[in-house]
C-alpha cells in the first residue's frame, strides 16, 4: 500500500501484477478489496471479471466483465481500506483518523502506542504516517481480532511497520519495554481512565496522547485521569459534511405550471 | 488530546523535544492572547507589556516548558517556572465553590478605590525584589473588594492581574498542528482561513506518506507545503507549482525547524516545465538544465529578501497577532546551507514526467479551481488521489462537474469539515463557542487511467 518498494510506487508505467491487492470500485460507496491471482475471477452484479484481463493494465484502469459491465481497479490507500476493510468492530473514519493522526504530532520516524487494535482502521494510517522506518505498536486483548488484523496488515503490505500485541491494556498497561520511548499513545478503549496512567509512562516529554470515546461521560472520566499526569487538555468533537453534486435543470417560474416544477438542491449528507 | 508533562528526563544534542540555539520556537504568551515565533538565539529578545526580555534562558529547555517575566537587578527576565499539573485544578476548585456559592456582585461598587495598593507601591516592591505571584497576592490582600467578589469573579481578577504583573510564555514546539492552529487563531486570512482539522483532512486525502511525491498548489504562504514536508520527513518531494515566472512564497516553512535532508525536498516548479514537452526529451532535459543552473542564482537574490520582507511585515502587526521575532530567515548563525524551495532539479523533473506525481493537493482561494485542476490532474500517475481546498462550495462543485464529465477521476467527494472543542469540567462540560462557521470545503477524487490509453505500452 506504501511507496516503501520503489519497484511498487505509483507510476505511470506501474502495471498490475499477479499478487498484487487491489481495490475494485464499483460505486463510491460498493467496493471490494481483491487479491490478483493469474485464475482468480471477480463475480458481482455487473458479471464475471476475470483477473487475467486485468494483468499488465495500470492502476486506475476501467476494466470489463463478460457482460459489458465495468468496474475501475484502484491501488489501495488508507483511505480506500477504511472503507473496505471487514467491520470486526466499530472503526474510526478519515474525519476523525486525520485529526488523530495530526494531533498526535506524528512523523516519519515515530515510535506509537494503540490499543485496542480493533478492525485496524486507525492502524493503517498510522504506519503510514510513521513509515518509513518508524513502528507502531497496537495492542488488543481479543485474540481473534488481533489475528485478523495482523492477516490484514499482512496483506495491505504493512506488516514491517506494525505490531499487533494480545494484551489487556486496561487491566496491565502498555508493557514496560516501551516505557519513556513513545512519541505518541491512541486509546480507543471503554474505559481508556483505566489506561492512561500507563500510557503517561510509555510517553516522552512533551510527546501526546489521545483518546477516542464516544460518550460524553467517559470523556469526562478520562479529564478527570489526564488531570494528574497531562497538561494542555482538549476536548474535541470532529465531522464531515457530504455534498453531492448533480446537474438538474431549474424551470423558469413563467414557464411553470402551479405545483408541477420539483425541486433539485444539492443534499447533504452526514455520516 | 492532551500533552505529557514534561520532565528533564532525557539529554543528548540532537534531541528535537530540547530547544538549541538558532532553533525555531513558538512563544504562546498569556495563554493564547498573544501567540509569536522566534529564533532563539543569545541576542533575541521579545517585548511582553512594556519589558524586554531576552530569549537566551529558552536555550535547551524542553518544549512544553512555561516561563515567567521576573524582574532581577538587571531589568526583566524571563525565569522557568514549574508547569504543573495543578494547574489543571484551577477552574475545578472554582467550581466546587460556585456550587455552593451564597456571595453575589449585588454589594460591588466600581469607584476605583478599591485597590490600595498605588503604582509607586508595586514599583517599590519590585525594586525590592518582589516576584511577579507576591505582587499579585499583594494585589489581592489589598482589595477592599476581593472578598465580595464571588468565586468565579475572584479567579477572573487573579488571572488579569496575573497576565498584567506576572505574564506566562509557553514554549511551544513549531510543527504543522500548532503553526496552523497559531495561524488561524490570529492571522486567519494569511493561511486563507485553512483550519488545523481541514489541513488534517488534505493530507490524508492526498495520501501524503513518506517516499512520495507531491505536487501542490500552495497559496497560503508554505502551511501546505510545510506540512506535506514534515509527512515526508527528507524522502521524496513536494513540488510547489505556479503558473508564470514566480514561486510562491513559502515563508511559513521556515518556521518548521526541518533539517537540511527535509528542506532538499522542498523544490518548485513552474506549470511549463513539468507539463509534457513537445519536442525530442533529450533537448528538454538540455534546456531544463540551463534553466534550472541560471534560475538557482537568480533565486538566491530575488527570493531572499522578499520573503524577509514579509516577515518583517508581521512583526509589525502590534495587535496581538502573529509576530515574528529576530527575522526567521536572516539571523546569520543559522542561515542554513540548504534553503528550503529552490528549484527542482532537473533529474526530479524527468523522473514526474515518466512516473507522474504520487498526488495533488490545490489550495488556492483565490484562484478558480478548475483553471487549475485540468492542468495538473493529467500530472498525476493513474490511480492517485488529489485534493482541493476552497473556501466556497461553487468553484469546487463546478469542478467537480467537469472532473465528471470529462471522464477524468472517480471518487469524487465534496466535504466539508466540521469542529467544535468541548469544556469538559466536573458537571460544566459544555461545547465551546463554534470555532467557526465554517473550515472551507474539499473535493477530493481519485484520477483514472485514461481510457484511449488502456493497454501497455
Ligand atoms: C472500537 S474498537 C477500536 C477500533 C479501532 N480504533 C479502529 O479504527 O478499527 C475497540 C477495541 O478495543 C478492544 N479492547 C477493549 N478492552 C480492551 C482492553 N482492556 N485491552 C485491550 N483491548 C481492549 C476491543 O477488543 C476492540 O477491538
Amino acid at each position: 500500500m506504501l511507496p516503501t518498494d520503489p519497484a511498487k510506487k505509483l507510476s505511470f508505467n506501474r502495471r498490475i501484477m499477479d499478487g498484487d491487492l487491489v481495490i475494485a470500485y464499483e460505486r463510491y460507496d460498493s467496493m471490494k478489496p481483491v487479491k490478483v491471482s493469474e485464475n482468480g475471477v471477480l463475480q458481482n452484479r455487473f458479471g464475471v471479471f476475470k483477473h487475467s484481463d486485468w494483468i499488465g493494465k495500470p492502476f486506475g484502469s476501467k476494466v470489463f466483465s463478460s457482460k459489458g459491465g465495468f468496474i475501475y481497479l484502484l491501488a489501495p490507500t488508507p483511505e480506500l481500506w477504511t472503507l473496505v476493510l471487514s467491520h470486526r468492530t466499530q472503526i474510526l473514519y478519515i474525519a476523525d483518523i486525520s485529526f488523530v493522526v495530526t494531533y498526535l504530532e506524528i512523523v516519519p520516524g515515530c515510535v506509537v502506542l494503540e490499543s485496542g487494535t480493533g478492525s485496524g482502521s486507525l492502524t493503517t494510517s498510522l504506519a503510514r504516517a510513521v513509515a518509513p522506518n518508524g513502528h507502531v505498536y497496537t495492542f488488543d486483548f481479543h485474540e481473534q481480532r488481533a489475528a485478523s488484523a495482523r492477516e490484514d496488515f499482512e496483506r495491505t503490505g504493512l506488516s514491517s511497520l506494525v505490531t499487533v500485541g494480545v494484551r489487556d491494556i486496561q487491566g496491565e498497561g502498555f508493557p514496560d519495554e516501551f516505557l519513556g520511548r513513545a512519541d505518541s499513545v491512541f486509546l480507543d478503549l471503554p474505559q481508556p481512565w483505566l489506561a492512561i496512567p500507563s500510557a503517561a509512562k510509555m510517553l516522552q516529554q512533551d510527546g501526546v496522547l489521545c483518546s477516542f470515546s464516544p460518550c460524553i461521560e467517559q470523556v469526562q472520566r478520562s479529564c478527570e485521569t489526564l488531570k494528574s499526569h497531562f497538561t494542555d487538555i482538549r476536548t474535541f468533537e470532529v465531522l464531515l459534511h457530504t455534498y453531492e453534486v448533480r446537474e438538474g435543470n431549474l424551470g423558469n417560474w413563467q414557464d411553470s405550471d402551479g405545483g408541477s416544477a420539483s425541486l433539485k438542491t444539492s443534499k447533504k449528507r452526514m455520516r | 488530546m492532551s500533552t505529557m508533562k514534561s520532565e528533564e528526563t532525557l539529554g543528548g544534542s540532537q534531541n528535537p523535544r530540547i530547544t538549541w540555539e538558532g532553533c525555531s520556537v513558538l512563544l504562546d504568551i498569556n495563554d493564547g492572547d498573544r501567540v509569536l515565533f522566534a529564533r532563539l538565539t543569545a541576542g533575541s529578545k521579545i517585548k511582553i507589556g512594556n519589558k524586554n526580555c531576552s530569549l537566551q534562558p529558552l536555550i535547551g529547555c524542553p518544549f512544553g516548558s512555561s516561563f515567567q517575566v521576573e524582574v532581577g537587578e538587571d531589568g526583566p527576565f524571563l525565569s522557568r517556572v514549574n508547569r504543573s499539573t495543578e494547574d489543571n485544578n484551577l477552574g475545578e476548585k472554582v467550581d466546587c465553590q460556585i456550587m455552593e456559592e451564597c456571595r453575589d456582585n449585588r454589594s460591588i461598587v466600581d469607584n476605583n478605590t478599591a485597590q490600595s495598593l498605588t503604582g509607586e507601591d508595586i514599583d517599590d516592591m519590585r525594586r525590592k525584589g518582589a516576584t511577579g505571584d507576591e505582587i499579585v497576592e499583594a494585589l489581592i490582600a489589598n482589595s477592599a473588594t476581593f472578598l465580595k467578589k464571588t468565586a468565579f469573579s475572584q479567579e477572573k481578577y487573579r488571572i488579569k492581574k496575573q497576565k498584567k504583573y506576572a505574564p506566562r510564555v509557553l514554549l511551544r514546539r513549531p510543527v504543522t498542528r500548532s503553526i496552523c492552529e497559531a495561524y488561524f487563531k490570529k492571522h486567519a486570512d494569511k493561511v486563507g482561513f485553512l483550519r488545523v482539522d481541514t489541513l488534517s483532512l488534505l493530507l490524508s486525502f492526498a495520501n501524503v506518506t513518506a517516499n512520495s511525491d507531491v505536487l501542490v498548489v500552495d497559496m497560503l504562504n508554505g502551511l501546505i507545503t510545510g506540512a506535506v514536508a514534515e509527512r515526508l520527513g527528507g524522502t521524496g518531494y513536494v513540488c510547489n507549482t505556479y503558473c508564470g515566472n514566480t514561486p510562491y512564497s513559502i515563508n511559513i516553512v521556515r518556521m518548521f525547524n526541518f533539517s537540511d535532508e527535509t528542506c532538499k525536498r522542498i523544490v518548485h516548479s513552474s506549470l511549463a516545465e513539468l507539463q509534457p514537452s513537445n519536442g525530442g526529451t533529450s533537448t528538454s532535459i538540455h534546456q531544463l538544465e540551463d534553466a534550472y543552473n541560471n534560475r538557482s542564482q537568480e533565486n538566491k537574490e530575488i527570493l531572499s529578501p522578499s520573503t524577509a520582507v514579509d516577515l518583517v511585515g508581521m512583526e509589525e502587526s502590534d495587535d496581538g497577532n502573529i509576530q515574528t521575532v529576530n527575522n526567521l530567515a536572516a539571523s546569520p548563525k543559522t542561515v542554513k546551507s540548504i534553503k528550503p524551495g529552490e528549484k527542482a532539479p532537473p533529474e526530479a523533473i524527468k523522473s514526474w514526467k515518466e512516473n507522474g506525481f504520487s498526488s495533488l493537493i490545490i489550495a488556492a482561494p483565490e484562484l478558480d479551481a478548475w483553471s487549475i485542476v485540468k492542468e495538473l490532474v493529467p500530472l498525476l500517475s493513474y490511480s492517485a488521489p488529489f485534493v482541493i481546498y476552497h473556501q466556497y462550495l461553487q468553484p469546487l462543485a463546478t469542478c467537480m462537474h467537469n472532473l465528471q464529465t470529462q471522464k477524468m477521476a472517480i471518487s469524487l467527494q465534496i466535504t466539508e469539515p466540521w469542529l467544535r472543542e468541548y469544556q469538559v469540567l466536573p458537571s460544566r462540560t459544555h461545547p465551546h463557542m463554534q470555532m467557526s462557521s465554517s473550515g472551507g470545503y474539499l473535493l477530493s477524487g481519485i484520477r483514472i487511467a485514461s481510457s484511449d490509453n488502456p493497454q501497455p505500452k
